[in-house]
C-alpha cells in the first residue's frame, strides 16, 4: 500500500561537495532533512600522537598536514606555543613578517573557500577567478619558502629566512590588484538571485548557540559576535596594527558569505601596512639548539582562517612534548552541522558545508 | 608508596631558573576571585602559567564549578575553547588521567584552565549539560584515552573505528603496528580471501 517512511541516506565520503572524506548519515523525510549524523576519523593520521614522539622542531612538519589549505597558520601556532614554553622572544621583524604571512594565508583560504562554496552552489565561474588569485600567493609562499602547500615555514623562536630580493614588491603589487578582483567576485555573486536563494536564511545560527557549540572565526562572527583572537588576545604584531572585525547579523550563509569577503578586504589592509612598517634586524630569537623547555604547560590560541586554532603542550622537561594536543576550529565548527540544516532540503546541506569550510584534514588530524 | 618515598634522597634545591619563574607568575584573575568567593571549597589547587590561572577541581564539583564560570555575570567564560585528556602516568603515576578543560571568555578577553583527576576506568560528570559544544570534545577523550564521561548523550568512539579495541594515544600504547593487531580492518578469514590483484 502507499505509505510514506522516513529514509537514510549517506553521504560521503566519497562526495565531491563533502570537501574531502566527511560521511553524513541523513535521515531524509522526502526531501527535507529531519536529522544528520556526521562520521569522521576517514583522515585520522594521528598528529597528536606523533608530535609526542618526535622533537618539537620536528613536529612543525606535521602542523602543515592538519590544515593543508592554511599550514602557515598551524605552523605558526604551534612554533608559538613551543616559544611560549621557553620564554623566548620573537625579533619584531620575525613578527611583522610572520603576520604578512598569516594574513596572506587568510586570504589565499578564503579565496579556496569562494570558490569551492560558489562552485558546489552552482556559480562556476567564481570557482576559476578565486584560483587565480589564489595562485599568486602561492608563487610568493614557494618563492619564500619552496612550498606552494606545506609550507614548513616557521621556525621555534622566528622565521627561517629573510623575504628573497623583490618580494615585498611582489606582495604588494598583489594587494594593489585584490581590490578590482574582490569587486568581480562581489559582481558575480553579491546581488545575484540565485545566490540569494540559496544563501538567505540557510543554515541559520544565533550568536548565543554559536557559541555554546563552541564555533569560532568567520561562522561565529557571522552570527554577530565580535570575538577574533587577533583583537581579544592579540599575538604577534598584531596589537600595532589597524583593521576592523567584520560581524554578521542574521547568522545565515549570506551573512558568513559577506564577513570572510571582508576579511579579505582586511588582510590586505594588514598585509600593506605590515609591510610599511616592517622594521629592521635579526629574523631568529636565542633559541639553544636543543629545543628543551621547562616543566609545564601551555595552552595557546591563534586566529586561523577557519577559528581559533589552538595548541596545548605539556612539557615534562625533555626534548619531546609530553602531550601535544591540536583544538582544530573545524572539527568544533562541524558539530553544529546538524543544527542547521534540520528542516532544510538535501541542497542546502552543500551550502552549509560549504559554508562552515571545514577542511577534513584539520578535523580528523 | 611509603618505603620507596623513604628510600630515595631528598634533592638539594634547585636554583630558581628566572625564566621559568617568569613563566609560573600568577596573573590576575577576575574569574578566578569569583570562582575563589563562591565556590572556594570546590578547588584542591591552583597554578599559574604562561599568564593563565590552571585550576584543579574536584570530580564531582566540575559540572557546578563549569556552570557557575560560564553563567557568572563576573566571568562569563561562555566558550569552551577545548576540552581534552592527558594520559599522566609518566608524571605522577596515579591517578592516570586528567581530563583538561580550556575555557575563554570571548568579552572579558580571560582564559582559565580546569583540571579534574581521574583513575583509569573512573568516570567524569560530562559537561555537555553547560556547553553543547563538550559532546565531540568528551567523544574524542574518550576514544583516546578511554576516559568515561557520565551523563554524556552520545559516547562513542569519534575518530577511530568502532571495533577498535584499543585508546590510541595512551602512553602504552605503542607508535607503529599493524591493524590487525587491534581487531579492526581485517578479520582472519579476510587473510585467505583473494583480492582483486590475484
Amino acid at each position: 500500500m502507499f505509505g510514506t517512511t522516513e529514509m537514510q541516506i549517506n553521504m560521503g565520503p566519497q562526495h565531491p561537495s563533502t570537501h574531502g572524506v566527511l560521511r553524513l548519515e541523513l535521515k531524509l523525510d522526502g526531501e527535507r532533512i529531519v536529522d544528520t549524523r556526521p562520521v569522521i576519523g576517514y583522515l585520522h593520521r594521528g598528529c597528536e600522537k606523533l608530535g609526542e614522539d618526535r622533537t618539537y622542531a620536528q613536529a612543525i612538519v606535521y602542523t602543515d598536514r592538519m590544515d593543508y589549505c592554511a599550514a602557515f597558520a598551524e605552523n605558526l601556532v604551534y612554533a608559538e606555543a613551543v616559544e611560549r614554553l621557553l620564554g623566548v622572544e620573537v625579533p619584531p621583524r620575525a613578527q611583522y613578517m610572520r603576520v604578512v604571512l598569516a594574513e596572506l594565508q587568510r586570504i589565499a583560504s578564503h579565496l579556496i573557500w569562494l570558490g569551492t562554496h560558489a562552485m558546489d552552489i552552482g556559480a562556476l565561474t567564481v570557482f576559476v577567478y578565486g584560483m587565480r588569485e589564489r595562485e599568486f600567493i602561492l608563487d610568493l609562499f614557494e618563492s619564500y619558502c619552496g612550498a606552494r602547500l606545506t609550507y614548513n615555514a616557521v621556525r621555534v623562536g622566528g622565521m627561517p629566512e629573510e623575504f628573497p630580493e623583490g618580494w615585498v614588491e611582489e606582495a604588494r603589487r598583489f594587494c594593489d590588484v585584490l581590490p578590482s578582483r574582490l569587486d568581480e567576485y562581489h559582481q558575480l555573486l553579491t546581488a545575484n538571485r540565485i545566490w540569494l536563494a540559496r544563501t538567505r536564511g540557510v543554515g541559520t545560527i544565533d550568536g548565543k548557540t554559536a557559541l555554546d557549540w563552541g564555533m569560532t572565526g568567520p561562522c561565529l562572527r557571522g552570527s554577530g559576535v565580535a570575538y577574533d583572537v587577533r583583537k581579544a588576545i592579540p599575538y604577534e604584531a598584531y596589537a600595532d596594527l589597524d583593521f576592523d572585525v567584520p560581524i554578521g547579523e542574521a547568522g545565515d550563509t549570506y551573512d558568513r558569505y559577506l564577513c570572510r569577503m571582508e576579511e579579505i578586504r582586511q588582510s590586505r589592509r594588514i598585509v600593506l601596512q605590515a609591510l610599511d612598517k616592517l622594521p629592521g634586524g635579526e629574523i631568529r630569537g636565542k633559541v639553544p639548539r636543543r629545543i628543551k623547555p621547562p616543566k609545564g604547560e601551555v595552552y595557546h590560541v591563534n586566529e586561523g582562517p577557519r577559528g581559533e586554532l589552538g595548541v596545548y603542550l605539556v612539557s615534562d622537561g625533555s626534548e619531546h612534548a609530553y602531550r601535544c594536543r591540536f583544538r582544530s576550529p573545524n572539527f568544533v565548527n562541524l558539530q553544529a552541522l546538524p543544527d542547521m540544516v534540520r528542516g532544510h532540503l538535501v541542497a542546502d546541506v552543500v551550502a552549509v558545508i560549504g559554508t562552515l569550510d571545514i577542511v577534513l584534514g584539520c578535523v580528523d588530524r | 608508596m611509603d618505603d620507596v618515598d623513604n628510600k630515595t634522597p631528598i634533592p638539594p634545591p634547585k636554583k630558581a631558573d628566572p625564566v621559568e619563574e617568569a613563566l609560573r607568575a600568577p596573573a590576575p584573575s577576575r574569574a578566578l576571585d569569583r570562582l575563589g568567593e563562591a565556590l572556594g571549597d570546590a578547588i584542591e589547587d591552583v597554578a599559574y602559567h604562561c599568564g593563565v590561572p590552571i585550576v584543579r577541581v574536584g570530580r564531582d564539583r566540575i559540572v557546578e564549578v563549569a556552570r557557575f564560570l560560564k553563567e557568572d555575570s563576573g566571568s562569563r567564560m561562555l566558550l569552551l575553547a577545548d576540552l581534552c585528556g592527558v594520559d599522566m602516568i609518566g608524571l605522577r603515576g596515579a591517578p592516570r588521567f586528567d581530563v583538561v578543560y580550556h575555557l575563554t571568555g570571548p568579552d572579558t578577553r580571560e582564559r582559565i584552565t580546569l583540571k579534574v583527576a581521574v583513575e583509569e576506568g573512573g568516570e567524569v560528570p560530562s559537561v555537555t549539560p553547560v556547553w553543547r559544544g563538550a559532546n565531540w570534545h568528551e567523544r574524542e577523550a574518550f576514544d583516546m584515552f578511554g576516559i568515561r564521561f557520565a551523563g554524556h548523550p552520545d559516547l562513542r568512539r569519534i575518530l577511530m573505528p568502532e571495533e577498535f579495541d584499543a585508546h590510541p594515544l595512551r602512553k602504552d600504547f605503542p607508535l607503529e603496528g599493524r591493524e590487525k593487531d587491534h581487531g579492526f580492518w581485517r578479520r582472519p578469514e579476510d587473510e585467505t580471501r583473494n583480492t582483486y590483484r590475484d
